[in-house]
């Protein structure tokens, strides 16, 4: 199985998405040019966080036009997943791979922290070695994370169990501290209706060995080893 | 073809949290403009553009509007003005 890592003018975790599927889980990954128009074979594709263009305009707004984008979602229209961490998730609700927006946080300030969320779903082909209700600690680094859809596609996404993870306290728990950015229903990761694109603020990348505080983001590739190798 | 110059207002939607437009309510409640109800912070962005009339100037700022400028899960646009330049 292969990964693709799309590198646009001002992505930043390219290299740790690069460093987590390579070196810590020892697969093929390669990155792909915004400007390529070709994915190079490979089985996923994944966006990934940094302030593509500058976040000018709107964080995604620009990138989603880059050359590439076409073959993402081509890609995506034919099954083939594709996971949007942080800036990854902008520029994947930009290009409609995925309902909704993400909003410049509701108190104004960019937060960098470690968050817990809670999966809320585990039957899926990125959150297949979690368990649903398992609470992940994992990092998060956003100006503009704020989850926003009209109330009927939030319902929707609950109702199709499309609400992958979602900011809870340690204790598995929302409460008043535990949302970092003002997200609707305390959204932090949603998946397409086909179950193959993936959008989420938190890093799982930069949670991939207890060296660096966490490896509770190491699952996440690992469903997806087990379900594209299967 | 002639230039015109198109001035575009986008401004969160009604019903969509604008933390921003809350913070200066509150600033201009507090300096006792006490009639303020509601304000939006948006974007203001003016083009200059060919187009053979100012109907067609229009229309396609509507259109970039549509694919791009404004983000129609969240917010509105309105043509501000379009004027020979």
């Amino acid at each position: 199985m292969k990964f693709g890592i799309v590198t646009f003018p001002g992505s930043n975790c390219d290299y740790d998405s690069y460093h987590a599927v390579a070196d810590t889980l020892g697969l093929p990954a390669v990155y792909l040019w915004h400007k390529d128009t070709d994915l190079q074979g490979v089985d996923v594709v994944v966006l990934p966080g940094g302030f593509s263009y500058g976040d000018y305009l709107r964080a995604g707004a620009i990138a989603r036009f880059s050359p590439i984008m076409r073959e993402v979602a081509t890609h995506a229209r034919a099954g083939g997943p594709v996971l949007g961490i942080c800036n990854g998730f902008q520029i994947a609700c930009e290009a409609g791979l995925l309902p909704g927006a993400l909003l410049r946080n509701e108190k104004l300030q960019f937060v960098s922290d470690r968050v817990y969320i809670r999966v809320e779903n585990a039957d899926t082909m990125f959150t297949s070695r979690y368990e649903s209700g398992d609470v992940l600690r994992i990092p998060v680094a956003h100006g503009d994370g704020r989850f926003t859809a009209d109330a009927e596609t939030l319902d929707r996404l609950e109702g199709e169990g499309r609400v992958i993870f979602r900011y809870v306290n340690a204790s598995g728990a929302p409460d008043e501290t535990s949302n970092p950015n003002g997200s609707m229903r305390d959204i932090a990761g949603i998946i397409s209706a086909e179950g193959n694109v993936l959008g989420l603020m938190p890093h799982p990348e930069r949670a991939m060995e207890d060296l660096v505080g966490s490896a509770d983001g190491r699952r996440l590739f690992e469903s997806l080893l087990a379900r594209v190798s299967a | 073809m002639s230039r015109f110059r198109v001035a575009v207002h986008i401004v969160p939607r009604k019903g969509i949290l604008d933390p921003q437009g809350k913070a200066v309510s509150d600033a201009l409640h507090s300096l006792g403009f006490d009639g303020v109800t509601d304000t939006r912070i948006g974007r203001h962005i003016v083009l200059h553009i060919a187009a053979p009339d100012a109907k067609t100037a229009d229309a396609q700022v509507r259109e970039m509007c549509g694919k791009l400028l404004a983000n129609p899960v969240t917010e509105d646009f309105e043509i501000a003005t379009v004027e020979a330049a």
